[in-house]
């Protein structure tokens, strides 16, 4: 059965839409990730247009990440002051970024640029991620005990001024970097349409030393707001939100989610990390063979848009 | 009598469809000026989400048409159906450094996104590339010119010809050399093919009457296309109210996020 979709202009098999969804959902239930920086490149694999993928995706993300963060907001494991500051940056960064997105696409680079970006930051998480749970395997089968945590550890970031007390997370930090890294994910949720947790979790533990307890749901709480935003200003300025591609989506996500959750229990955490790290690194590397094989036309014609 | 002589003298000329042929004066045969009409069943063509290409029919008179002329196939109809004129940015990619990159590109000043002809032959063997090119009939004949100034001449042959390939490939551009047939005397009928990615908007059906290579007379006919259904209403509030349509797309994820956390809940 096909469905029109009208932003994207083709007509698609819902099925393989569904099952993209649900596949997408199930992992980052698993993963406890958004699923952004999946989605993304595998419509662009079934040849949406990137520019469509990109917003796109952003909407989805807001669907996925709206049931995580109602979860810790119930627990209490969400701080909404650190929150609004990392949302400040955000906000920032997503406006720039979608400013950046439609510089790109009338010079005609942008299809280059988010292929690119995404094997920058897929490739080098994923190895850094294989890294990490391969050396935690080997560590639980030698049984040797985790390396302690310092909790009491300063770096850098920890001299800056604008301090500001967060008193859910226990912490007293500059706004400075808070803002930053809120601007830095805002700047690639607009550009590559992706939420961006798999680079902030990591960044507020080990960067921000942020207690880990309230990072995710925080994250997740910025992460709607960008997300629904970069939404607004991308049907705004670019079209490209596709509405009948994004409701079959997040309908099918949410739902392989909740099965998704299910089985990331059973499995061990690094276990876990590793396979999700694979997982990276293929999509990553897909997107790279189709960055240097010939394409079948070297030209291409694009209707309206100025290029000079 | 005096007639028929003519004819077998002016035979030869014409087989070889030399253009000298049609400077032979004609006599009063040739005296009123031929004319043309045209005709379709509509003005407004209705597509549906679901409409996979199409035929349109034309239908044509000659007016005034000298018989000899016509007994001997000196005549020729062309019909086109022109979209609405856009820029059209064509880019060509290069090979830096590993990766497939966009390095050249070249807009084109309005020109039409759809074009579909039919003909009763060939249209390099109607007329000469250059009148062609001077009335702009023909996917071959269409003006591209290059907005701002390009000083290599032979990247704009390339870019153009890239830009008649993708448009012919994507069907967009599409051309039926015996698309226009005589079903009497002076009555012809024109099939013209409507892709299934036509462009709506307002399009513009010409045609033009050709006597021995020469362009003769021509008419035009507005053609509306819209498109109907669910899918262009989506796209038409897309782009006219975006910023409620983004909130529509916002709010369907807030809903379909919130309430799977609602019926997925266990406790």
């Amino acid at each position: 059965m096909t469905v029109y979709l009208p932003i994207a202009e083709l007509s698609v098999n819902i099925f393989i839409i569904l099952g993209m969804g649900a596949a997408v959902g199930f992992l980052s239930g698993m993963f406890g990730v958004g699923g952004g920086f999946l989605i993304t490149p595998l419509l662009i694999f079934y040849n949406i247009p990137p520019v469509v993928a990109v917003a796109t995706g952003a909407n989805q993300v807001v669907a996925s990440s709206i049931s995580g963060a109602i979860t810790h907001f119930r627990r209490g494991t969400l701080d909404m002051k650190l929150g609004s500051v990392l949302l400040v940056g955000g906000l920032a960064g997503a406006t720039a970024g979608v400013w950046v997105f439609s510089w790109l696409r009338r010079i005609g680079q942008l299809d280059l640029f988010i292929s690119v970006l995404y094997v920058v930051l897929l490739g080098s998480i994923g190895t850094l991620m294989l890294q990490e749970s391969v050396r935690a395997m080997r560590r639980a089968k030698n049984n040797q005990p985790l390396p302690l945590k310092r909790p009491g550890q300063h770096n850098w970031v920890h001299r800056l001024p604008l301090k500001m007390r967060f008193k859910k997370s226990k912490i007293y930090l500059s706004a400075i970097p808070i803002v930053g890294l809120g601007f830095g994910i805002g700047v690639l949720t607009s550009i590559m349409g992706v939420g961006g947790g798999f680079i902030m979790v990591p960044a507020m533990i080990y960067l921000l030393r942020i207690p880990t307890n309230v990072v995710v749901g925080t994250s997740l709480f910025q992460i709607i707001f960008v997300t629904a935003y970069t939404t607004m200003v991308q049907a705004a300025t670019n079209y490209s939100v596709d509405i009948v591609l994004a409701s079959i989506l997040m309908v099918a996500g949410v739902i392989g989610a909740q099965y998704g959750v299910r089985v990331g229990q059973k499995l061990r955490g690094e276990q876990l990390r590793a396979l999700l790290a694979l997982l990276v690194l293929a999509v990553g590397i897909r997107l790279a063979i189709g960055l240097i094989v010939t394409p079948d036309d070297v030209y291409s014609v694009a209707a309206g848009g100025m290029s000079y | 009598m005096r007639r028929l002589l003519q004819t077998i003298l002016l035979l030869p000329f014409l087989v070889l469809g030399s253009p000298a042929a049609a400077q032979v004066p004609f006599g009063e045969a040739s005296g009123a000026k031929e004319g043309l009409e045209i005709g379709a069943s509509t003005s407004e063509i209705a597509i549906t989400s679901d409409f996979r290409g199409a035929d349109l029919t034309i239908f044509g008179a000659l007016t005034n048409a000298d018989e000899l002329f016509l007994a001997i196939g000196q005549y020729d109809v062309v019909v086109t159906l022109e979209g609405p004129k856009d820029y059209a940015t064509v880019r060509k990619k290069e090979r830096v450094f590993g990766i497939w990159m966009n390095t050249e590109g070249m807009t084109f000043e309005q020109v039409p996104e759809s074009y579909s002809l039919a003909s009763t032959r060939m249209i390099d063997s109607i007329d000469e590339a250059p009148s062609l090119n001077n009335i702009g009939v023909g996917i071959d004949h269409l003006a591209l010119n290059p907005v701002g100034y390009i000083p290599d001449s032979g990247m704009i042959g390339e870019f153009r010809d890239a830009y008649r390939r993708l448009k012919l490939t994507n069907g967009l551009y599409q051309r039926d050399t015996s698309g226009v047939r005589f079903v009497s005397s002076s009555l012809f009928r024109a099939s013209l093919k409507l892709p299934a990615n036509i462009p709506d908007g307002m399009h513009m059906v010409r045609a033009y009457l050709f006597k021995s290579g020469q362009l003769i007379t021509q008419r035009e006919m507005p053609l509306r296309v819209v498109k109907t259904g669910i899918e262009q209403a989506i796209t038409d509030a897309a782009h006219d109210r975006p910023l409620a349509y983004g909130l529509l797309c916002v709010l369907i994820a807030v809903i379909t996020g919130w309430g799977a956390s609602i019926v997925f809940r266990k406790d």
